[in-house]
């Protein structure tokens, strides 16, 4: 039973000196979910992923992934960080830039493998990403370049998947093309995904439940819980509308 | 010193064979392949890392170590090695919160130098010194230089074979790396201190002035062309070893310094291959279409559909 457990918080919290980020954080989450992260910014949301990857020390409770307290460099997490660095300048091919997922990690130097080659086709390929493996990462979009990261990520069989705000300067088809990818990836792989995101609304339909961090609170609930008027408009701080369509569908709307 | 020669025959046998009869000529080809080799490998992550100007800023530094040394009666190149490591080390501390200060590394670079035309002043052992410290003077190098040189480079070159994939790893994208286990503190750490080795090598061939066409222009050539890091790094070797070289054979026939030659060529390399590749194509793209590269292509669909209709 506890198997199907990938992250486990209990009564965990986390302080930079004296200021408390968040504190007791209680929260499940089982194979081949697929949670957002939503907050201000400034409340520690990457904090929370960087809990995850075994990078920052908790102050109290705990945390367990996969059954095990965070680690540096586990293998079974992927990770794609907020995006800030990749310049246009960047003159390194995108199978390159896919294969260090795979080797980089490793001493020396020397080609790879076939069997390394095969694996980082196989991954730009899963992302639709094969078509650019040859192109230089600093000419690609940001949406290309996120598939890039994604499929690096995925390169170590993952079971769980760290997005910070992959959709973040992104256009509409872009992050829709995106989340659909985020989304098979979870449906194929059994991946659980957590999801650092300020707009919900192109994946809502996909979500099984909500991470949010309000006033030092780190609080797991079901949409039905937290998409709604009140909440997110108390969460953020500022009128925020929740509307819902005749068929159900949520819209979140900044008023 | 060339003047007692004819020039060049145009028979490169004969030609290869005057200009290795000499040991000066053979320890600064020897001094200034290791060199060229060296500093295309170390050249193409201080591109990647975006450690130009704080290269240039070490090697100016360099200047007030070297300087500072002969004022205290030790060997140029010791002061040089001693101050550009430890500069290197304070640099790959302060890591990420370098990135950006310019006007910091320029006032630094600025102090240094100022030290270093103090010592000048200081000490009149340094007079003769002062331009081959700046500008090299590879044909003067003797041979226990040279193996000074070659040892250095060698062990500067394995070590960035030892830690080359983490290293490209951890400069190409330092978060992902360091969520993967890599050590990227300490391997910025040490590369810092392998590239003030470098510097401290490359300004026995071109001087703290000119490490510019040593440390950064081969690698930098190279990446105008090709962004695979192998062929990139090859590419930076051929160019670099052609360039000095070449720099080498026109400063034994002609009268002027080789180190002239040498960056003037490394320019000339840059400044061609920047005609070509991908950061050519990246200008073109960004004048030809102002909107991302997604909307640009999904804009050519609609007009190819457009057109079929």
């Amino acid at each position: 039973m506890s198997n199907d457990v990938v992250v486990q918080f209990e009564n965990a919290s986390v302080a930079y000196g004296r200021r408390t980020i968040w504190s007791g954080a209680n929260l499940q989450l089982k194979a081949g979910e697929f949670v957002g992260v939503i907050g201000p910014n400034g409340t520690g949301k990457t904090t929370l992923l960087r809990a995850l990857l075994g990078q920052v020390r908790l102050s109290s409770g705990q945390i367990t992934v996969l059954g095990k307290p965070p680690g540096r460099g586990n293998p079974l997490i992927g990770y794609v960080p907020q995006r800030r660095t990749l310049g246009s300048d960047l003159a390194l091919r995108a199978y390159d830039l896919v294969l260090l997922g795979l080797v980089g990690h490793k001493w020396g130097f020397g080609p790879a493998s076939t069997a390394e080659k095969t694996a980082v086709l196989e991954a730009m390929e899963a992302v639709g990403a094969a078509e650019y493996a040859d192109q230089p990462v600093g000419l690609l979009s940001g949406g290309e370049q996120q598939r890039l990261l994604i499929a690096q990520s995925l390169l170590t069989s993952p079971k769980l998947l760290l997005l910070d705000e992959p959709l973040a300067s992104l256009d509409i088809k872009s992050q829709h093309e995106i989340v659909h990818l985020v989304e098979d990836i979870r449906r194929e792989r059994g991946i659980t995904i957590m999801l650092v995101a300020h707009d919900l609304n192109s994946m809502l339909e996909m979500l099984d439940g909500i991470v949010f961090i309000f006033r030092g609170q780190l609080v797991a609930g079901s949409l039905d819980d937290v998409v709604r008027t009140d909440v997110l408009s108390e969460l953020y701080d500022t009128p925020v509308h929740v509307h819902v369509t005749d068929d159900g569908h949520r819209f979140v709307v900044g008023a | 010193m060339s003047g007692d020669f004819a020039g060049p025959t145009w028979n490169l046998l004969r030609d290869a064979q005057e200009i290795f009869a000499y040991g000066f000529m053979q320890n600064a080809f020897l001094a200034g392949t290791v060199v060229a080799i060296m500093g295309a490998v170390i050249g193409y992550f201080v591109v990647l890392r975006r450690l130009a100007f704080a290269t240039e800023a070490l090697s100016h530094g360099g200047f007030a170590g070297a300087t500072g040394a002969v004022v205290v009666g030790q060997d140029p190149f010791l002061g040089l090695l001693v101050f550009v490591c430890c500069a290197g080390v304070l640099m790959g501390i302060l890591g990420d919160r370098l990135r950006g200060r310019d006007v910091a590394i320029g006032a630094t670079l600025a102090f240094s130098l100022a030290l270093g035309s103090l010592f000048l002043t200081v000490s009149t052992k340094l007079a003769g010194e002062a331009v081959n410290i700046l500008f090299g003077n590879i044909l003067a190098i003797s041979a226990s230089d040279v193996r000074f040189v070659v040892g250095f480079a060698c062990a500067t070159l394995l070590l960035i074979g030892a830690m080359y994939r983490p290293l490209l790893f951890a400069s190409v994208d330092p978060e992902i790396a360091e969520a993967r286990g890599l050590p990227v503190r300490a391997l910025g750490i040490a590369f810092m201190v392998l590239l003030g080795v470098a510097v401290a090598t490359a300004v026995q061939v071109v001087g703290v002035l000119l490490i510019f066409a040593m440390l950064i222009l081969p690698a930098a050539s190279a990446q105008n062309f090709t962004s695979r890091p192998s062929s990139a790094i090859g590419f930076a070797m051929l160019i670099a070893v052609g360039c000095v070289w070449l720099g080498l054979v026109l400063g034994f026939y002609l009268p002027y310094p080789p180190s002239f030659f040498i960056t003037t060529l490394a320019f000339v390399a840059f400044v061609v291959t920047r005609q070509f590749g991908p950061s050519r194509l990246a200008r073109g793209r960004r004048i030809l279409a102002s909107t991302p590269a997604d909307e640009h292509r999904s804009a050519s669909r609609t007009r190819g559909a457009a057109l079929s209709r």
